[in-house]
């Protein structure tokens, strides 16, 4: 089965023809309307430059003490106390090189 | 036997930083005999909290998700295990998603290396080279019969994080400070994150259009991505694909190489 | 990206107060009518291939003279400096022209570990040797001498066999490199080892000081239960240390000083009037009555 046979070049054109006159419907989802999970390429967050920054050095030390010891217990406090999977359920263990481009 | 300073302080010192089991390095002091391990425990947690800060800075939905006590936790084990090689900090915690997947405390909650995953693929589209994003028009100006063989270049920022949860759904509502009660975990989501100027964006494929962008950034033709995507997922909308593919600036320019020109 | 400005071009920091550079800050800077003596950024957020960063700073400098303080070259690192890291350093210093360049006299890398903080030397003639040769590589590769800036410290060593003032002397003499007089700094060691910070002012080589620094401490205790002084860059400048800054200009005339707040920090007004703070005390002793006194003087 050749590629032309099922998408053919006119398939494409006629794609790219609707993609450019922009009558595809880009669903845009922002902040709390991305209530249902978003299937349709709207961009579910766009991240604000200064919150969205990461960490920042300091040449400041902390007066904070951390707790210094080794084990620990998991308290339910964060939300994804909310949603557990069955043990056993690791697809997130997938191999690095998912991430593209490497 | 080494001397004290010349060949090891630094080394003592850096080890009795992150293992607070340790004695005091050799030679550390208050001032006229005052006793210092209340001293060097300043350096300890200098170090030690400001590198949870800065993983919390990166991992912000991964830190609601869990919780700032769990985080805390998890994030001091990670830094006495894996500290950073370089000052940059924004590049620290690459290995971070990796480590929270082997915790035994975290394995009712499997998507979380894969929220984590996404987190440090948006700090690197962040601090990614500024690139101009492919124009619509470049796209335009392609012969209809030529569509098929052309190729994009990636954008510098561009990353996508492929996942069987439903990371884009739980980090965006875990960012936006919002429940995600209500989301379905098992509902798989591939995460495409652009940075055409100066914003990050996120975006959620559908099947097909994870397919589409992975073929595309693998360096496939259009035609090939395309019927790749439409095997992949009957659904497939190939006009909204592109459209997203123009939208997102995933890519930066596109070409169509001299072998496959004619042929396509 | 060309981010030099003809309007600070080779021009130096203005005898004003200016602050530490905050992204959060970076609107509320650009869009009021306030214009603060100077901005200084941490080489190591800057040191991105691009993105908003970049673009953030790119604005700042075409309206503020800009310095820069690197915090993560670990001039006392016992295995050498790190090459790469320098070549990072020299290619923010080429991107955005500073006026000035500082860094720490401390140490922060070790092998292939970077600690995320100042630690503490042991002075002593190796370390001085060591230290002196890091900033001569330095300042050979930025082709500019840089400032070297007091520490906070919370230990000491046996290792030491002299002042933390001798050495910094010593140092600027041999590399010559001038120096940043963190006035904070001087007294939170002070407290922290028993030191009068009077008497460090007195010995200080002050007349190589090019620009100060002032933040906020917290008040811990050591292993005695007495004061133990945390550099943390959380809260005002506390009044010992505006008296103490009062002193060393009235000394070394008006210099540029920078208002430091890292931790828990504030909405750009209340950094802001920390620097007016500043710029009051820099307006008693201006240029003028201190160019008159030191022509009286000689």
């Amino acid at each position: 089965m050749s590629q032309k046979s099922i998408l053919g070049a006119s398939a494409l054109a006629g794609a790219v023809a609707m993609a450019l006159s922009g009558t595809t419907l880009i669903a845009s989802t922002t902040g709390a309307g991305a209530a249902e999970q978003e299937k349709c390429y709207g961009v579910a967050m766009a991240g604000k430059n200064d919150c969205a920054a990461g960490p920042g050095t300091t040449c400041a030390g902390t007066s904070k003490v951390d707790y210094q010891g080794n084990a620990w217990k998991y308290v339910d406090e964060g939300t994804c106390a909310s949603m557990e999977l069955p043990d056993g359920r690791m697809g997130s263990l997938e191999p690095l090189d998912r991430d593209m481009p490497a | 036997m080494i001397a004290p300073y010349d060949t090891g302080l630094s080394y003592q010192f850096g080890r009795a930083l992150l293992e607070p089991d340790l004695p005091l390095p050799r030679g550390v002091v208050g001032p006229r005999g005052k006793k210092a391990e209340k001293r060097f425990s300043v350096y300890r947690n200098n170090v030690t909290v400001s590198l949870i800060n800065a993983l919390g800075d990166i991992f912000p939905a991964l830190k609601t998700l869990v919780g700032a006590t769990n985080f805390g936790h998890i994030a001091r084990e990670f830094v006495r295990a894996c500290p950073p090689g370089s000052p940059l900090l924004f590049e620290y915690g690459h290995d971070f998603p990796e480590f929270i997947g082997a915790l035994e405390q975290l394995r009712k909650y499997t998507y979380l290396p894969d929220v984590a995953r996404l987190e440090r693929a948006w700090l690197d589209a962040f601090h990614a080279p500024d690139a101009d994003p492919l124009t619509a028009e470049s796209l335009g100006a392609i012969a209809p019969d030529r569509l098929g063989a052309v190729v994009f270049d990636p954008h510098p920022a561009t990353r996508l994080v492929a996942s069987d949860f439903a990371i884009v759904s739980i980090a965006t509502r875990s960012r936006a400070g919002e429940p995600i009660a209500g989301i379905d975990p098992a509902n798989s989501e591939t995460a495409l994150v652009t940075r055409p100027h100066a914003i990050v964006e996120l975006r959620a494929l559908p099947a097909g259009g994870a397919t589409f962008f992975r073929t595309l950034l693998n360096g496939h033709p259009l035609g090939a991505a395309a019927l790749l995507a439409a095997e992949r997922d009957w659904d497939f909308d190939l006009a909204a694909a592109i459209a997203a593919l123009l939208e997102s600036g995933a890519f930066t320019t596109l070409s169509i190489p001299e072998n496959t020109a004619e042929g396509a | 990206m060309p981010a030099g400005s003809p309007q600070f071009a080779d021009m130096p920091l203005p005898p004003r107060a200016g602050a530490g550079l905050k992204p959060e800050h970076v609107d509320a800077i650009l869009a009021e009518d306030y214009r603060i003596g100077f901005l200084e950024f941490h080489a190591e957020n800057y040191m991105g291939a691009g993105g908003p960063a970049h673009r953030a700073l790119t604005a700042v400098r075409e309206r503020f003279p800009l310095s820069v303080h690197g915090v993560g070259l670990s001039i006392g690192a016992e295995r050498g400096l790190d090459p790469a890291h320098l070549e990072r350093l020299a290619r923010v210093v080429e991107r955005y022209q500073p006026a000035m360049v500082s860094e720490h006299l401390a140490w922060s890398t070790h092998t292939d570990h970077y600690y995320n903080d100042l630690l503490p030397l042991p002075y002593n003639r190796d370390t001085l040797d060591r230290i002196v040769h890091h900033i001569d590589q330095v300042q050979t590769r930025l082709k500019r001498p840089i400032l070297l800036e007091n520490p906070s410290t919370y230990v000491a060593f046996e290792q030491s066999t002299m002042s933390e003032t001798d050495f910094i002397a010593e140092i600027a003499r041999h590399s010559g490199c001038g120096l940043l007089l963190d006035v904070n700094n001087v007294f939170v060691s002070a407290t922290n080892h028993g030191w009068k910070p009077l008497s460090y002012l007195r010995d200080f080589p002050l007349e190589l000081v090019e620009e100060i620094h002032l933040a906020g401490n917290a008040e811990d205790t050591d292993d005695e239960g007495e004061p133990l002084l945390i550099d943390a860059h959380d809260r005002p400048v506390c009044d010992d240390v505006w008296k103490l800054y009062e002193v060393v200009i009235a000394q070394a005339g008006p210099l540029p000083t920078l208002i430091e707040w890292d931790n828990d920090v504030p909405d750009w007004p209340v950094l802001r009037h920390e620097a007016q703070l500043a710029d009051e005390i820099l307006a008693r002793h201006d240029a003028s009555a201190w160019l008159g006194r030191r022509h009286a003087a000689e």
